[in-house]
């Protein structure tokens, strides 16, 4: 294909949509609207509209692209409603790199953005907590042991009687009530240490804590190094590792988002060990795409693609190396709700079924649509909480279908998105959301 | 857009459904096809008492008007190629009745083919039209570009499970054609006028579709042949045998490749030609009609016959024949899909002449398709900006529509005219044809309102134009 146009020739582009035509072009003409994506995008089937499908946004980048529409003013909101979800990903026929697209729209909006100082309430708030609060993992951890007292003091109860937060606004006081319950500080695993396995050392594991889950769901890191441990392995903890960097990839921050990547790759390095493991399907999908981020980086491709390799899920870990010590009969219905990120862009979904379907005594029943978005999307259900709560109560009307009394997520976000549901629908007090690692963990009478 | 004209729009469907600003209006700018052409505003009418407010409206102002289903078509049927107002009528997907005594079912234009599918054979049921993009096409676009699939073979096309409808005219009337009788004789057969219009005599609001028992079983062979014409024998004869097969499918070597290359499944990479041949019906006679093909297939040369054994082998068969589309656009990114049909017998010619073609213009010409009943799928994988190539394959375009007509057969057998075969209708029509079509048009739309720039040349209008 020898005379392709370049860039050139699609004249007046200004440096924006340059830089837009320069990393996404070729990706966007891989489509061949044929719509066979349409059906699995959340928010096509939310919002019923073109501009809210997965067709729809690959044009629209591709229009951008080509100067004939403005990049803040007529892509970022469509782009913005995108769940990142990426199950369109898996739908299309052709594998057009949807993910690539949706990051390098994301970059030049943010990009274009800064430039313009156009900040809207939200986007500062959502800048401040990705620029000051992610990246350092003793300030989230600081953020972490807040809550902590928060909820063991009554203090809680008080505010939630007065409907105090409810009247600041409505996202924030339903989020407030599905905060996890934590760990007192002094229960938490030292970064840098390293955990013997129980019994024979099958395998040396370097695990990856993950900022939320280290902050506000340290049990169920703590948890899943003893899971690890009792199927023989020898568990590291990277002493320098920070953020995964998806949060800032998807706001585009791809800047910050590298260095992140960089900084892991070298304390897991450093570590020697044979897997890298992680338990959170947004985190994990973010480290096992380091290849792609660092693609433009030489001297850093290949050290990224070994990371890459050596990645893993827990659940894959654990059905590699099981079986499991379980210890006890699991009483009722347990569901399962993919994560996004853990069975679209990492491919596990049937590991976690898998695991839940060996407890002993366990029940498990398949939800119709468990492998569409819950529509957490990283803190889409801040950002855009009409959207979200639209398709999570549709959600739950599944979830009710199936009359489990415990559903199972793989990743923080969606496990929060879950509980908010059951507390929408009223039935918090009968059904139970907990992390993977927790029910497997309570199975084998682990606390 | 004046603004006198929006807010008449607006007393007619409410403002979450109308779309004016850039984005939203280049989100409908598109099909699966070619070209990109921007709409003043779109709307998704949920009703048809809206759709006639709006058509009435269109006529008083002269607004062309572009009805649009999922856009997947292939020839740009639902392209606003005059600007004018797109109506999105997926949102008009709310009625989807199985009525089993009649076996029936009574659909809003915006439900999608698949889901038509299901629900039929949750009743036991069976609606046989299958266009490989039924996950996604709306019943409406089906109906309108009277679609089908390898099913068509025995089963015939969609307009032959059509048997009433509502539909908005193009002057904003709404009548009621056919009914709920398969047996229909009263005046003018205006269903089968509709069904494969293209959106230019009507918006069809509400349909009903005949439904048939399900086929108890079902089986399946892959056959390959060292050459074309050898398949293209085993097809007649299989025919002739008095045997119906429910879909018999070809892929030439190029598509053997490419889908080999795309997602290895074992398929015979120096074989010239496959085909595939499904039989369905009752269990025990399906064993003797499998049998019979075989050995046809045998006998006509070909150097291997696999007969699927199970379900599983039977889906693996069947997925190498689904993986063909995705795995010929790894080659380029622009892959325009004709539907050029012969009678059976021509068969082998055809293949011969797009041999030629390829060979003349030097293009990734690939050609797979529903060969029972003559509807080959010669595709050209290209770049549309790669325009000294794009010249090459107008050219090969119009020859291939030659090569059709002159042996008898159709510009489209699926696909339906649009806008890229429109200017090839007088070939094949003749001045009067295309004459007689056109009265229809001017009688049903004085204004010319409903989907302007379809199916009829412009003026002067003799060949595909691809680049601009
Ligand atoms: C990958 C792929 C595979 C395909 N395979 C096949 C195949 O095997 N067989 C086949 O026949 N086709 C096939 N097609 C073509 C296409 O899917 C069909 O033509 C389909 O019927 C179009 O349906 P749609 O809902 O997308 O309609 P659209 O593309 O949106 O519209 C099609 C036409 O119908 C009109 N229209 C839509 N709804 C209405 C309505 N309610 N009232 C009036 N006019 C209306 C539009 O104006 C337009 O002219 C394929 C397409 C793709 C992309
Ligand atoms: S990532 Fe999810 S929400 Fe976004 S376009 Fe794809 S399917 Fe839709
Ligand atoms: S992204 Fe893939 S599935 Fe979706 S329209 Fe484009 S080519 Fe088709």
């Amino acid at each position: 294909m020898s005379s392709l146009p370049s860039s050139k020739q699609i004249s007046n582009l200004d440096g924006k949509a340059q830089k837009l035509f320069d990393l996404s072009y070729d990706a966007t003409n891989q489509c061949v609207q044929c719509g066979y994506c349409l059906p699995a995008c959340p928010t096509y089937e939310s919002m019923g509209k073109e501009s809210a499908s997965p067709r729809g946004r690959i044009n629209l980048v591709k229009m951008a692209a080509e100067g004939k529409i403005d990049i803040q003013q007529d892509l970022a909101e469509p782009i913005d409603l995108c769940l990142g979800c990426r199950a369109c990903e898996v739908a299309c026929p052709v594998g057009v790199p949807y993910g690539h697209i949706l990051e390098s729209a994301k970059e030049v909006i943010a990009e274009k953005q800064a430039e313009e100082k156009q900040f809207p309430f939200g986007d500062k708030v959502k800048s401040i907590l990705l620029s000051s609060v992610f990246p350092y993992p003793k300030r989230l951890r600081f953020v972490g042991n807040l809550t902590r007292f928060y909820q063991s003091s009554r203090l809680n109860k008080v505010i939630r009687k007065g409907k105090i937060i409810d009247k600041i606004s409505e996202p924030m006081a339903q989020m407030e009530k599905i905060l996890p319950l934590l760990e007192a500080p002094a229960k938490r695993n030292k970064w840098g240490t390293t955990i013997p396995a129980k019994g024979e050392t099958k395998a040396s594991v370097a695990f990856f804590a993950g900022c939320i889950m280290d902050a506000m769901m340290y049990r169920t890191n703590r948890l899943t190094i003893e899971l690890l441990t009792s199927i023989g392995c020898e568990v590291i903890i990277p002493k320098t590792q920070n953020c995964c960097g998806a949060l800032h990839a998807h706001q585009g921050m791809m800047k910050q988002a590298k260095e992140m990547a960089k900084r892991n790759i070298e304390a897991f390095e450093r570590s020697g060990a044979d897997y890298y493991i992680n338990n959170a399907g947004g985190c994990g999908a973010m480290l096992r795409e380091y290849d792609h981020l660092l693609v433009d980086d030489a001297s850093w491709y290949e050290r990224a693609k070994e990371f890459v390799n050596k990645s893993r899920d827990i659940s894959e870990m654990l059905v590699q190396y099981g079986p499991l010590p379980f210890k006890k009969e699991w009483q009722g219905m347990i569901t399962y709700q993919d994560s996004c990120h853990l069975r679209n862009v990492q491919g596990v979904h049937q590991e976690p079924r898998l695991l839940l379907k060996s407890i002993p005594g366990a029940t498990f029943i398949e939800m119709e649509g468990s492998d569409r978005c819950c529509a957490s999307g990283g803190i889409y259900n801040l950002l855009h909480f009409e959207e979200s709560m639209k398709i999570l109560d549709a959600k739950m009307e599944n979830v009710k279908k199936t009359k489990a009394a415990t559903i199972v997520t793989a990743n923080p976000g969606c496990l929060l998105q879950m509980r908010l549901g059951t507390e929408r629908q009223g039935t918090s007090d009968q059904v139970q959301t907990l992390h993977l690692v927790e029910v497997l963990a309570e199975a084998c009478e682990l606390q | 857009m004046e603004k006198h004209v929006l807010e008449e729009i607006k007393q007619i469907v409410s403002e979450e459904r109308i779309f004016l600003n850039l984005a939203e209006r280049y989100s409908y700018s598109y099909d699966a096809s070619f070209g990109e052409y921007l709409p003043e505003i779109a709307v998704q009418p949920i009703s048809a008492e809206e759709i006639s407010q709006l058509v009435k409206l269109a006529n008083k102002y002269r607004i062309p008007v572009y009805p649009r289903g999922a856009a997947t078509s292939l020839s740009g049927g639902p392209l606003p190629v005059k600007g004018g107002m797109v109506l999105d009528m997926t949102r008009l997907n709310k009625k989807l009745v199985i009525d089993r005594e009649n076996l029936l079912a009574i659909v809003s234009p915006g439900v999608i083919t698949a889901d038509i599918h299901k629900k039929a054979e949750e009743a036991g049921l069976f609606y046989p039209p299958d266009p490989s993009s039924s996950n996604v096409s709306t019943i409406g676009g089906n109906l309108l570009e009277n679609s089908s699939g390898p099913k068509g073979l025995k089963y015939g096309t969609t307009k032959e499970y059509v048997i009433g409808l509502e539909v908005v005219t193009p002057t904003g009337e709404i009548i009621h054609t056919g009914g709920k009788t398969v047996k229909n004789v009263t005046g003018y057969d205006l269903t089968r006028l509709i069904v494969g219009s293209e959106g230019t005599l009507g918006i069809v609001t509400e349909a009903i579709l005949r439904l048939i028992p399900k086929p108890q079983a079902r089986k399946t062979l892959l056959a390959s042949f060292d050459r074309l014409v050898d398949s293209g024998h085993a097809i007649t004869h299989i025919l002739s045998a008095g045997v119906l097969p429910s879909a018999m499918e070809l892929m030439d070597n190029a598509c053997i490749r490419a889908v080999e290359n795309f997602s290895p499944s074992g398929l015979p990479l120096d074989a010239e030609a496959l085909i595939i041949v499904e039989v369905d019906g009752h269990p025990t006679a399906l064993k003797e009609e499998i049998k019979r093909c075989e050995s046809i297939c045998l006998q006509a040369g070909a150097t291997n016959v696999r007969v699927a054994q199970n379900e599983e082998e039977r889906m693996s068969i069947w997925k190498a024949r689904k993986m063909v589309s995705p795995a010929i656009t790894q080659i380029g990114p622009t892959k325009i899909s004709e539907d050029a049909t012969v009678p059976r017998s021509q068969i082998p010619a055809m293949m011969e002449r797009l041999k030629e073609i390829r060979e003349t213009y030097q293009l990734n010409l690939v050609v797979f398709g529903h060969a029972g009943d003559g509807n080959l799928h010669p595709n050209i994988i290209t770049d549309k900006r790669n325009i000294e190539e794009m010249k090459r394959v107008e050219d090969a375009v119009s020859e291939i529509f030659e090569a059709a007509v002159s042996l008898g057969g159709t510009l489209s057998g699926e696909h339906g005219i649009g806008t890229l075969k429109a200017p090839y209708m007088e070939m094949e029509l003749g001045k009067d044809g295309l004459m007689m079509m056109k009265k229809i048009k001017e009688a049903w739309d004085p204004h010319n309102i409903l989907n302007p720039g379809k199916i009829f040349p412009e003026h002067g209008q003799t060949k595909v134009v691809l680049t601009s």
